[in-house]
This record gives C-alpha cells, structure tokens and sequence, in this order.
C-alpha cells in the first residue's frame, strides 16, 4: 500500500536482530579454555555487531532500501536478514535464524500495534536506532553512518501527514497480519496471551494530540459551548505527559523499541502453529515457490549493495545457537509447522537466467557452514584477529 | 543485569476493569426522550476464513429481510470474503473475491468492500490498488471494471481507490488523488458509465456517506471525507454540486456518515464531530474513543468503533428548545485485545450490530437484551 514503508520496516527488524543477537552472545557459554575468556567473548561479540551494523548502515545499501517501492515478501526479507547475520564471522544454523526472524517479526509487530499514534512508529524506530549506536560506541566510522541514516529518516518522514502514517501502519499490519507466534517472554510478562494475540491495555496514556474519553461537548450556531455532559467510556485513560521528541537526541518517552533483552531473560518462542483458524493464513504461505522475479531484482539490488568484508584467509566461523542445547536446536528443526517454514529461496527457478547467475553470485560468496563444535584451533586464529583489531 | 519491569518496553498498563458481556452503560438521567439504557450482550460469532485487515471501515452489511438473510463483507487483504448468515448468526454461503491483478511485486490489495443500494438493484463494489471492481449483489457476476488512470501519481504515492456510496442512481467511489468519481448505473445491466470526476479533495478519499435527498432543492445528501480530514458537502443530481467544505484539524477523518442533515465524523484522534450538514457548523464534539476512529454506522442511533477495543452507542437528537443537534452516551463494549476495523447495524432499528477486528478469523455480533 504505502511504497515507504521498507525502510521502517526494515530497521526495526534489524535493530530486534541486534538486540537478541547481542543477549544470545553473551549469554552462550563459548567452550574452550581461554586464560582471558570473558574478555575474548566480549570483543568477539562487539565484532559481531560491528560487521553486522556496518554492513547494515552502508550507505549504498540504504540507497536502495530508501527507494520508493512495495512491500515484498516475509520470505524475501528473511533472506536479507540471513545475510546480513552471517556478515561477521558468526554463523547460524536454519532452526536458529528460522527462530531469531520469528522474535524479531513479533517483537515488531507487537511495537507497531502498540504504537499511540501512527507516527511514533518513528519514534520506535529511533529508539531502534539510539540502542544500535550504543553498541558501536567505539567506531566513530559506523557511527557516522547510523547518524546520516537518521538524518535521511527525518527528511523523509519528518513532513509526513497523520494520514500517510496511518497508510504505513496499516501497511506493516497486513505485512504482520496473522501471526501469533508466542513468545516466552511476552507470555511471562502478560503482553501477549495463550494464543498469541498481544494484550491491548485500555488504560494509562493516550496518544500525544487525544483527549482523555468521558465528554462531550455541544455548541450553538456561533460556536460557543452551551453544554457539556460526561460519560463513562469503560476505560481507565490519561492524558498523554509529553511528546517523544524527534530530534537526533532526545527524550522519546516511548519505551517501545527499546531493549528488552538480558542475559537472565532468555528467549523462547513456542511455534504456535496450530492456532485456531489455520485456514487463516497469509496466501503468500500456501502458494508455492518460487520468489517472483521482482522479488528476486529486490534482493540483487539490496544485497548487492551489501559490502561484506571477506576475510582475507581461511577463517572458521563460529556458530551461535539461539536455543539452550544443541539437541534442541535440531528438535526445533524438525518440528518445525508446515505453515511456518521460511522455505529457502530456489533461485534455480527463476526464469531471468541473468538475474540468477547475479544473485547465485552473492549468495555464493556466503555459506551457512555446518561446523557443529568449535575447532581448538579457533583460540589461536581469534588471538590472531585479535591484534588485527 | 537490567531485569525489565513493566514500565519497560511495554507501554504502561493499568489491570483492565473487567467489563464482561455485558459492557459498560452510562447513568443516562433525563434521556433525550426519556428513554432506557440499554444493554447488549455478545452472541454467536460468525467465523471468517480470513482474518479481517487493519483497514478503516472494514465491514459492510447488507439486510435481506424479505429473504430473512444478511449478508456480510470483509476484507482480509488480497482477497474479500462475502458470507451469508441466518437470523441468530447461522452462517449459510460464503465467497472470496479478488482484486483484478496487475503488474506488481504482489498480489494488488483490496481497500474496501461494499453493498450499493440504488433504487432498482443492488450491487457489490469492491476497491483496490488497481481499481474498482463491480459486481451483482450476491458477488458472483462482475458487471463493471475500471481501471485507476495513476499518471499524475508521483513515485512515493500509493494508488488505490477507497470510499463507496450509493447516491440515487449513481455510484461514488473515491481516490488516492482526492478526486471522487461518480458512475451512473442502469436499472439492470452492465452498460454503467463514469459520468463525472469530483474535484474538492487534494488527499486521498477515506469514506463517502450519503442519504435519499429529502425532495427538497439545496438539501445535502452526500459528504466526502479525506486523509486530511476535511470534509466535503456535496448536492446529488445529474451534475453534483460542492456546497460547504468543513476543513480538518490535522488527523484524517477515516469514517463519516449522513442521516436526516446530521454529518457524523469519527477522526483519527479518537474525536466524533456531528455537524448540521446544511450549514457545516459543529454542534457536538465527543471525546469517544481513546485511538483512532475506524468505523461509523448510523441509523438511528450512532455506532463508534475504535482501535481502542471500544465500540460505543450514541443517541441523537435535537434541543426541544434551539432545534440543535444533541448526543447522550448509550452503551460501551469493549472487545478485548482487539484492534478493531469494521462495525455496523446488522438491522434498522438498531438493536444488533457486528464488528470486525484486525487479525481477528470472524464477525463478533451483539444484539439488545
């Protein structure tokens, strides 16, 4: 619907990604009998992130995402995600990224149905984006980039209309439209019920530019007020504190958005495949592969203006695992809901032979490598990193 | 490490007051004339196959009396889906229309769906991206199909048509350029005609409200709304004539309906205005609902429908003494955790109504006790 969409959308996810990415970091128990371990974990992680937001922030890649286009599919975007989480030298295994795109699209979609007013999606996003500076505090180079992608997301949407915000949100919620996955974490906490709806509060503030329901008010032919009468509307309602601001830095008074991960909060999800009405799924999930040649001229574009450093010699990567165990990780894979699988693109069958041989190319540049333990050499080839930092 | 606490991420909430079944009704006093509060209770939902969309207006209804039959419209995204139903909900047939494909990324949305009563016929009227599909009433021939012309549109505007009415023997449906168009349909057949472009909007359409002109001359019959919020007022005849412009505040007016003179806006601060249609002049401005208004029905009573859960009942009349337009709240209902997107009267008088929520499989019905 609204062709402005993408970028929103997209670095919410990428900034959910981050979060959970950074919590599974620290929090996965890295073997290995280093003298320095913490410290080798947490500059490993900081390089993750590193890679992960550069390539994110590049300025050609956001390029293309700023272009005025429509929304593609879960499936395409996923893709991206992918290839964006092995930009470092982490790796993920199908059932981990199949679960981190899961949290990430709910822990959005529960931002944006959430959200007062359409407009604070941007606020939410700019959270996003306060949170991803904070980790690349120390590279003033990426920084640089994350605060020119602000700039661009003010000039593009500082003018917005309430009524193109409105479009946006109604955009993103058929994007999300049907999905319930439950989670943990919002189940504990009560934002989401047992069967994946999220807990709509009628209570507390109401949205910067609303007034508190309970009255009306009733005007003669010249516009002076001749009664007023309340009422009660079932809620429990105040006026809204403050406006978040927009500026680069500043108070957004949203919380939505922000971290909510920690080390001591795990992230579950339950595959919630079998809700009630099955038959209510999204058509793009029952149609069969593969990816529309469109989709396909979306992701070269997008990924080609991926720059991914490549290390220079052999490097194995390490695999994060967002699950507690292997053995669940591979559970987890295998009972995976029909409806629910982000089938891998074929780009075999694509009929642009030219488009393929591209898209081949960059998607070969990576593989997701099946490395189920980490080598002991890998202490050694990480010192070796290490000075390179 | 920072464990969260509510006042994290989540936005603050206050344990919910527990309205049940049977919603909340306000102390009314004096009623406008006297009358008694009245309570609804839930009945048996209709099951959808498709969860309804986060549109605006997202439920259309069509009563059949004679047949004893109703017949609902939704819409779930890429397609619509039209049901009948039995008295008490007993759901009967259902269909699924889709928006005529184009050239795109994906299969082109639909806006909205809605049942045209003219005098000879009745038809089906479903708008997309791409254009405005027209079809018999129970949905199974398309009589009519007009294509969106989008060259004016720049690349960041999003084309779609959006805003149905039925005005005497025209059909109007709006735009994304503001521009509403008015269609002369035939007692029968599919010879309809575009026969004029309305000027007067310059953002895109939200909601078209008509009623049958009173036989007078200079009575409005027709009000356009728009994403800016300003409101059109408009004379049905062979050429439609602009008589007052009601301009908004700053949010989009996604909902707005027309009865005996009586405009109806809900807006997209939670606010319904209700102005006398003959001058433009606001009479009665509610503090309704706590999110944006997303449905308004009308007869004779007022439906507000929120995404804030709230459904709200109000009653309207005029001032005994100065002839203006008054309003006293009815009834609330609040449909839990539930964004919702459609509601209507499922019957003249009032006494039932339905809603439609965002990703929510079926048509929640309520009816008077």
């Amino acid at each position: 619907m609204s062709v402005r969409t993408l970028p929103l959308l997209f670095l919410n996810l990428g900034g959910e990604m981050l979060y959970i990415l950074d919590q599974r970091l620290r929090a996965q128990n890295i073997p290995g009998d280093k003298a320095r371990k913490d410290e080798w974990t947490e500059v490993d992680r900081k390089r993750v992130l590193n890679d992960i937001i550069s390539t994110m922030f590049n300025r050609k890649f956001m390029e293309e995402l700023f272009k005025p286009q429509e929304l593609y599919s879960k499936k395409a975007l996923r893709t991206v995600y992918e290839r964006l989480a092995h930009a470092s030298i982490m790796k993920l295994n199908q059932a981990s990224m199949d679960k981190l795109y899961d949290l990430m699209t709910m822990a959005f979609k529960y931002q944006v149905l959430l959200c007062p007013r359409p407009k604070d999606v941007l606020l939410v996003t700019f959270n996003h984006l306060d949170t991803i500076k904070g980790f690349i505090q120390d590279s003033p180079t990426i920084l640089q980039q994350v605060d020119e992608t602000f700039r661009q997301l003010t000039e593009i949407y500082g003018g917005l209309s309430a009524g193109e915000f409105q479009l946006i949100r109604q955009t993103l919620l058929i994007f999300f439209q049907d999905l319930h996955i439950r989670v943990s974490m919002f189940l504990k906490d009560k934002v989401q019920n047992n069967n994946g709806r999220f807990v709509l509060p009628v209570s507390g503030p109401v949205p910067w530019g609303t007034e508190v329901p309970g009255l009306i008010r009733m005007f003669n032919n010249k516009g002076e007020e001749v009664k007023r009468i309340e009422f009660k509307h079932g809620g429990n309602y105040v006026p809204a504190p403050k406006e978040g601001s927009f500026e680069l830095y500043g108070d957004r008074v949203l919380k939505l958005g922000t971290n909510m991960y920690s080390v001591n909060r795990p992230v579950e999800t339950h595959m919630s495949g079998s809700s009630k009405n099955l038959a209510s799924r999204t058509q793009e999930s029952i149609a069969p592969n593969p990816l529309a040649k469109e989709e396909l001229n979306f992701l070269a574009r997008l990924m080609g203006g991926m720059e991914i450093k490549k290390p220079s010699g052999p490097e194995p990567g390490f695999r994060l695992n967002l699950f507690t165990t292997d053995e669940e990780e591979e559970q987890a894979a295998l009972t995976r809901p029909e409806e629910l699988s982000y089938e891998v693109i074929n780009i075999q069958a694509t009929q642009d032979q030219q488009r393929s041989e591209e898209l081949a190319r960059i998607m070969g540049e990576f593989e997701i490598m099946e490395q189920p333990r980490l080598s002991t050499s890998k202490g050694d080839d990480l010192l070796a990193m290490m000075d390179e930092l | 490490m920072v464990a969260v606490d509510l006042e994290g991420p989540y936005e603050p909430r206050v344990r919910r007051a527990d309205l049940g079944a049977a919603g909340v009704t306000s102390d009314l006093g004096r009623g406008l004339q006297g009358s008694e509060p009245r309570m609804f209770r839930w009945e048996r939902s209709i099951p959808l196959r498709g969860s309804a969309a986060a549109l605006c207006n997202n439920l259309s209804v069509l009563q059949l009396p004679a047949r004893n039959l109703t017949y609902f419209g939704v819409v779930h995204g890429p397609s619509a889906q039209l049901l009948s139903a039995a008295p008490e909900g007993v759901p009967l047939a259902q269909r699924q229309l889709h928006a005529k494909e184009g050239a795109g990324v994906s299969p082109p949305l639909i806006t909205q769906v809605h049942w045209c009563v003219l005098p000879f016929r009745v038809l089906l009227v479903l708008t997309s991206h791409r254009g405005i599909q027209m079809y018999e009433s129970n949905g199974y021939t398309m009589v009519y199909w007009h294509a969106l012309d989008s060259g004016d549109a720049s690349p960041v505007q999003a084309v779609f048509a959006r805003g149905i009415a039925a005005s005497g023997h025209f059909i109007c449906v709006g735009t994304w350029s503001g521009r509403v168009l008015v269609f002369d349909i035939p007692a029968k057949g599919p010879n309809i005609v575009l026969s004029e472009e309305l000027a007067g909007h310059q953002t895109p359409i939200t909601d078209i409200a008509t009623e049958p002109a009173q036989g007078q001359d200079c009575v409005a019959d027709m009000v356009t709304a728009d994403d800016s919020g300003l409101l059109c007022v408009w004379r049905s005849g062979p050429e439609f004539t602009l008589l007052t412009r009601i301009p908004g505040f700053g949010v989009p007016c996604p909902s707005v309906q027309l009865w005996q003179g009586i405009i109806a806006a809900g807006y997209g601060n939670g606010q319904v205005h209700l102005y006398e249609a003959a001058t433009g002049n606001l009479h009665v401005q509610i503090n309704a609902h706590a999110r944006a208004i997303c449905a308004l029905d009308l007869a004779p009573e007022l439906l507000s429908a929120g995404e804030d859960t709230f459904v709200h009942i109000w009653k309207l009349g005029r001032s005994p003494e100065s002839g203006y337009i008054e309003v006293e709240h009815c009834h609330g209902e609040c449909v839990s955790d539930t964004q919702l997107c459609g509601a209507r009267f499922c019957d003249s008088s009032g006494s039932s109504f339905a809603v439609t929520g965002y990703d929510l499989a079926e048509i929640r019905r309520f009816s008077s006790v």
